[in-house]
């Protein structure tokens, strides 16, 4: 693409850089796409308008700040990301399937476009789909299980989603107009420098990244504020639920991690901008520089994404086990281990660049030490397991399907650990497959896992347990096949991000890891299409009680969905397993006797405006439209600060409203025997230990 | 943990809280403004990093020993440190409820925070016309990348200033603008603390 188009190095005053040539008319693949998406969303739009629905879209969702709704669109946004960045692990499946110099000649991707195609995999799937899954969770549960009423800062919350939709609508706009970054999902300089990489691919990837960036520092700052100061009377940390803790530690991360990004990627961009020379080659830059700074971020990263998803293995094993939690103190602790040690591994990622023994040494034996404390959770889950009444349901598939793949990618991390052993492996298909195994056999199901589990409270109705009992089955089968392969071709000397290759032995392989994500593809239909048959279904599934699982923390004591207060009255907690508690008590679904009202946070336009204003910004610097640039500036500007001079930002919910609310939720109760609900569960929580 | 069975709930207990406190949202502001400013910790830390590591890449470009003027700077950095002062005495009339004082003092410290900028703005046309812009050299890119920030963070804090004196003029001396003059505070006082690093780590450390 860009091989084949003019430069432009003089932008125009108007259109900047941008011109008619810069869409890729002349690629069937792309012009298809943006086919499909445009008759899709001007379908979507026209049916909304059709409907009547867009004041109900604006007044319900787009301006909300419930940070219960701001979850479900997270997770709907990731969904579609997800389909897009797993079309684009299908091309590359494909066209490396084909692609070995014998009779089927070099595949049907061209070099420059198989290097967006990675370039746009990665980065999707890591900022657009597992960390809008990790957040959207995060924001149906974390205020729920802490018995609060929404985040501590609802404007922001809304802001942060809005600018990460920003980021993701930036980064789909370069499918259709110019290209994306061909350079990796990190832009190592000098490649991703304005010598090598002339044209708008790693500035739609420096803007994409800044402007959703933000909103997660935003997030991380709302959420450790949160989870600190909006705990529910008499939750001290230590009783707080494991996946608040992990997704606290989670934030912390973000809190100290994302500053080392947005500082890397602005360096970069002035290089690209205005000729500093922070990563160039040339007058005194240090591109080693650059690959430290952006790894002191990516190793956190790494954990921002998978701590979370042990919180959730953590909720699930101990409901579907009955019992308490094994070891809480040591997986808590666990968890800060890795929290603070997460920074001090960095350099594993490019050993081979010379560092020296000494330091190799160094960060090999501090990863080798990580892993310790991960090996240390395995063992709180299998525990709880043990001697549990394990109930095998969809979200515990999910949870068995981790435990055993990701160990196996535990392991072979602490292989890549050895610098010597990494001096081979680096930069071949075995490191694929390592961070695929933790990512996939990690995060992902640790994700899925979590969006079964929550699913019901955040819709009403569970989700079908039998088509996502096939989810997981295909998923785990589909994993393997993609990828046990890739382990193989990396000790066969096959490097990643090989568009060609002519060595005919590693085709087989190829063509089983080919084989393998066609069964991700299923399951990833079966996946939506167990969305949309309980959607369908949602009247046989209802979730009158809210508790559906028979669970134990607190998220579970309200009606599901909850309503946009959360609670009526305030939990007072006694117990890490609140809800437990009060149902062994006797006290679980038992009516107050009276309401106070209660203090709401207010809808507000301001979250929407100003991340539409940053669209505008990142598309105008991309494409050099300095006028435009200034004037998204502007808009973003002026609509924070007319939003600070409005009044009236949240208000009372009168006691009669509440009344009839709670009215409504006591009424539902009465559909279910309650009474049977409230058990003495003594043979599962009064086991002395 | 030797036991897991719960104690009796006091009498009474019904699981939730009978009679709400009020809870301090301004409270959870000033923390969170205090969460950001460890984050903005982290920012300027990477900075400073990278000016460490580029300090000497001058490349034949001319050495910032050859450039840096400390009367100047030590000039700058009076403005600067004398704005926190006046920011103090200006949440000290907050305190006393003299909205007359805050005003005045607030803007002293526009006005000395604006004076910091224009020196800076100054040096940075000089240094360019010398030969040292951002572009020429790693040192240099380093040199305006730090300052630079620094400086955007000054700009950034007297615009928030403008904000407040509207919403001043339009609420008076309320809860949320008594917050909003807190976290503005912390702001400011903390920029003043990261001047005192680049003076001592950028220009002190660059004459020698």
């Amino acid at each position: 693409m860009s091989s084949n188009r003019t430069i432009v190095t003089e932008p125009d005053p108007i259109f900047g850089r941008l011109t008619l040539d810069s869409i890729p008319y002349e690629d069937p693949i792309i012009m298809t796409t943006f086919t499909v998406v445009a008759i899709g969303g001007l379908g979507l739009i026209g049916s909304i308008l059709y409907f009547g629905k867009l004041k109900y879209l604006w007044d319900e969702w787009l301006t909300s700040v419930d940070h219960k709704k701001i979850g479900i669109m997270y997770v709907i946004v990731a969904m579609i990301m997800l389909f897009r960045g797993f079309s684009d692990a299908l091309l590359m499946r494909s066209q490396q399937a084909v692609a070995v110099a014998s009779e089927s000649g070099a595949g049907y991707l061209p070099p420059e476009h198989y290097d967006q195609i990675f370039t746009a995999h990665g980065v999707i799937m890591i900022f657009f789909v597992a960390m809008p899954l990790i957040v959207g969770l995060m924001n149906i549960v974390v205020p729920l299980q802490i018995g609060a009423r929404d985040v501590a800062f609802p404007f922001l919350n809304s802001l942060s989603f809005w600018l990460f939709v920003s980021g993701a609508l930036l980064m789909n706009i370069s499918l259709f107009v110019g290209e994306f970054a061909a350079t990796g999902w990190l832009a190592y300089p000098p490649l991703s420098g304005i010598e090598y990489s002339p044209w708008v691919g790693v500035d739609y990837w420096l803007w994409a990244l800044q402007i959703s960036g933000i909103g997660t520092l935003l997030t991380g700052i709302n959420f450790v504020v949160t989870i600190l100061r909006m705990r529910a009377p008499g939750m001290t940390l230590m009783k707080m639920p494991v996946f608040t803790w992990t997704s606290f530690c989670a934030n912390v991360l973000i809190v100290v991690a994302f500053p080392i990004l947005t500082v890397s990627i602005t360096l970069l961009t002035l290089d690209r901008y205005i000729g500093t020379h922070f990563f160039t080659g040339d007058m005194g830059g240090n591109q080693m520089m650059y690959v430290n700074l952006i790894w002191a971020w990516g190793h956190p990263e790494v954990y921002i994404l998978i701590l979370p998803a042990f919180g959730v293995f953590s909720e699930v094993t101990a409901t579907f086990s009955r019992k308490r939690l094994f070891g809480y103190d040591s997986l808590v602790w666990a968890t800060v281990c890795i929290m603070l040690m997460s920074f001090l591994v960095w350099l594993h990622h490019f050993f081979t660049m010379g560092a020296g023994a000494n330091v190799n040494a160094f960060f090999g034996i501090a990863t080798m030490i990580i892993s310790i404390p991960t090996g240390v959770k395995i063992f709180n889950w299998l525990f709880t397991m043990y001697k549990g009444r394990v109930e095998y349901s969809a979200s515990m598939w999910w949870t068995i399907s981790f435990l055993l793949t990701f160990t196996i990618g535990g392991m072979t991390g602490v292989m890549l650990a050895i610098p010597a052993a990494d001096f081979v492996l680096h930069n071949s298909l075995f490191l694929v497959a390592h961070f695929h195994n933790v990512i996939i056999g990690g995060s992902l199901f640790g994700y899925f896992a979590g969006i079964t589990y929550w699913w019901p409270k955040a819709t009403g109705f569970t989700l079908n347990e039998n088509l996502g009992k096939w989810a997981c089955g295909l998923w785990t089968v589909g994993f393997f096949m993609a990828f046990m392969p890739l382990y193989v071709l990396g000790f066969m000397g096959m490097t990643r991000r090989l568009n060609y290759y002519d060595n005919p032995v590693w085709n087989n392989w190829l063509l089983v890891a080919g084989a393998g994500a066609i069964i991700v593809l299923c399951a990833i239909g079966v996946q939506f299409y167990q969305m949309f048959a309980s959607i369908r279904d949602q009247k046989s599934n209802r979730d009158w009680t809210g508790d559906p699982w028979n669970a134990r923390t607190l998220e579970w004591s309200t009606s599901s969905p909850p309503p946009f207060y959360n609670f009526a009255l305030l939990p007072e907690v006694r117990d890490r397993d609140h809800w437990t508690d009060m149902k062994e008590l006797g006290l679980a679904y038992k009516k107050p006797t009276k309401y106070q009202r209660v203090h709401m946070p207010k809808n507000t336009w301001a979250g929407v405006v100003i991340g539409g204003a940053s669209l505008v910004l990142g598309f105008a610097m991309v494409w050099w439209i300095w006028w435009l640039a200034i004037l998204g500036s502007a808009a973003m500007l002026g609509a924070w600060v007319i939003y600070a001079f409005e009044d009236n930002k949240d208000y009372y919910v009168e006691v009669d409203e509440i009344e009839a609310i709670e009215g409504k939720r006591y009424a539902d109760l009465d559909r279910v025997n309650t009474k049977a609900i409230n058990y003495q569960e003594s043979d599962a929580t009064t086991i002395s230990v | 943990m030797a036991n897991m069975v719960l104690k009796a709930p006091r009498p009474g207990y019904t699981g939730y809280v009978e009679q709400e406190h009020h809870h301090d949202y301004g409270g959870d502001t000033v923390f969170g403004f205090w969460i950001y400013i460890l984050s903005d910790c982290v920012l300027f830390a990477t900075l400073f990093a990278v000016f460490a590591v580029l300090q000497s890449n001058f490349a034949g470009t001319i050495q910032a020993k050859d450039l840096f003027e400390l009367d100047y700077v030590l000039a700058e950095t009076a403005l600067l440190l004398a704005s926190s002062f006046t920011f103090g005495l200006a949440v000290l009339s907050a305190n006393k409820k003299s909205m007359a004082g805050l005003v005045v003092w607030l803007g002293i410290t526009f006005a000395l925070g604006a004076g910091f900028l224009y020196m800076e703005i100054n040096e940075f046309i000089h240094f360019t016309h010398e030969g040292a812009a951002a572009w020429s050299s790693g040192a240099w890119s380093a040199f305006y990348g730090l300052i630079g920030t620094h400086g955007l963070h000054v700009f950034a804090g007297m615009l928030w200033m403008l904000v407040l004196f509207g919403l001043l003029f339009k609420e008076g001396l309320s809860d949320n603008n008594i917050v909003r003059l807190m976290c503005l505070s912390l702001f400011w006082h903390f920029l003043d603390i990261i001047w005192i690093c680049v003076f001592s780590f950028v220009y002190l450390m660059g004459v020698l």
